[in-house]
């Protein structure tokens, strides 16, 4: 019985699945499981774009700063559920980030109060400390140290609900960051400037991540709160399936100059206007009963 | 009877040695492997356990164009090297660090963005009946964007 026991601990730390072999097609594939397993993997990490590198994702495209999108810090005061909490220690995460990259002084005080306010709400110890906000409002005009602070505090409430038998409550703070990544990108993108737009390209780029998320999901199926946001990824996940992804094969060449490895090939991609529309309503429509 | 007395005092054992284990990688993942990272900006993303000589584990990430990664897999002194192996979506082997001295950081872009496997393997001492050491494995992502 302790060894079942033992086993189980080690099961929920993980939040894996079990290989499945399906046939791979040159295409991306549908499911990361087309990655066919001769030996399971003891551990395995589905690894979602943290709010930092989605605000990054989104900034190097060039889009503008709309302050009007983010998640007003006066709703902070109504999150009271561990998921709600976890879901905007996302979401004010990413805008914190979206804040920090367009250095809006004030808003990233403003943005990392709110997001201490949700961890404290989890529980998470020293995500958020008060040294760390002095040392951000020291810094407000260095852009590298902000970002290095985001990135520690964010890494902090990550490691801490993992640590602490929370792995649901770690995989919906992912999500939260990732959602609003995806809705501040689809929120910013004018339909007289659709063809040719990179934040566009970026949007479609996120249909390589849903089944990452997916799995992560699932990794926690049966807590109440993650079966919800199932439902609610999976209808995202229809419309994403209506956009076209195909790559030529990869071809690794070294660049001696930047002693970087570059990963050659090409993309073709097709995202229709009204695919766009209709992915652009159902992510706000998600969002709005995350942030109400 | 007595089992049931005994069973959540191992459990008890058990858990807290868990989370020691945990706590300790954290701390090993934030001194030794962070650094690593040199001028990438770190992600935020926390992946590390606990694997012991000869285990494996995986990771998928997608990685965009015009966005420079730096991946560092740093394994604790004890451990043996660790192998990792960069695959794309047909399997295609893109990197071995086998191939670069079991290097612990590898740098590179993408022309179109990609899910890659990452394929970590803790290689072992090949001792026979010594009992296999385990250590903490982190894995660390850091990006900048390409100008």
């Amino acid at each position: 019985m302790v060894l079942l026991f033992a086993g189980l601990l080690t099961g929920c730390k993980s939040g894996g699945k079990k290989a499945v072999n399906e046939e791979v097609t040159m295409a991306f594939p549908k499911d990361t499981a087309a990655f066919e397993n001769i030996k399971k993997a003891e551990k395995i990490f589905n690894a979602l774009p943290s709010p930092l590198e989605s605000a990054m994702l989104i900034k190097s495209t060039g889009a503008k700063f709309d302050k009007t999108l983010l998640n007003p810090i006066t709703n902070a005061n109504s999150y009271v559920t561990n998921k709600s909490m976890a879901l905007n220690l996302g979401i004010y995460t990413c805008d914190l980030s979206f804040a920090s990259l367009y250095e809006q002084t004030q808003l990233i005080i403003d943005y990392m109060n709110a997001a201490k306010k949700m961890a404290d709400g989890l529980g998470i110890l020293k995500a958020i400390d008060q040294p760390t906000i002095d040392k951000l409002e020291e810094n407000i005009n260095n852009s590298q140290v902000i970002m290095d602070i985001v990135s520690e505090t964010f890494m902090n409430s990550n490691s801490y609900l993992e640590e602490n038998g929370q792995p649901a409550m770690a995989t919906i703070v992912l999500l939260g960051g990732w959602f609003e990544g995806l809705y501040i990108s689809t929120q910013l993108i004018d339909m007289k400037d659709f063809n040719g737009n990179k934040l566009v390209g970026r949007i479609i780029d996120q249909k390589l991540s849903i089944d990452i998320l997916l799995n992560l999901l699932e990794s926690s199926k049966g807590d109440t709160s993650v079966d919800e946001l199932i439902i609610q990824v999976k209808r995202l996940n229809l419309i994403f399936d209506k956009i076209s992804i195909s790559t030529s094969k990869v071809r690794p060449e070294y660049d001696t100059k930047s002693n970087t490895t570059v990963l050659k090939s090409q993309v073709k991609t097709n995202m229709t206007p009204e695919v766009f529309k209709e992915l652009a309503s159902t992510v706000a429509e998600i969002r709005s009963t995350f942030i109400k | 009877m007595r089992i049931f007395k005994i069973i959540p005092v191992l459990a008890l054992i058990l858990f807290t040695s868990s989370n020691n284990a945990d706590a300790q990688c954290k701390a090993f993942a934030r001194k030794v492997c962070l650094p690593e990272l040199g001028a990438f900006t770190h992600d935020g993303n926390y992946h590390a356990a606990v694997l012991v000589e000869g285990e494996e584990a995986e990771l998928y990430k997608t990685f965009y164009s015009d966005m420079d990664y730096k991946v560092a897999i740093c394994g604790e002194e004890k451990l043996p090297d660790i192998e990792f192996t960069v695959l794309d979506a047909s399997k295609n082997v893109l990197y071995s660090n086998k191939d670069a001295n079991y290097a612990k950081t590898w740098e590179f872009r993408l022309e179109s963005s990609q899910q890659l496997k990452l394929l970590i393997k803790v290689n072992s001492f090949n001792k026979p009946g010594d009992a296999p050491s385990s250590g903490c494995v982190s894995i660390m992502f850091g990006f900048k964007i390409n100008k």
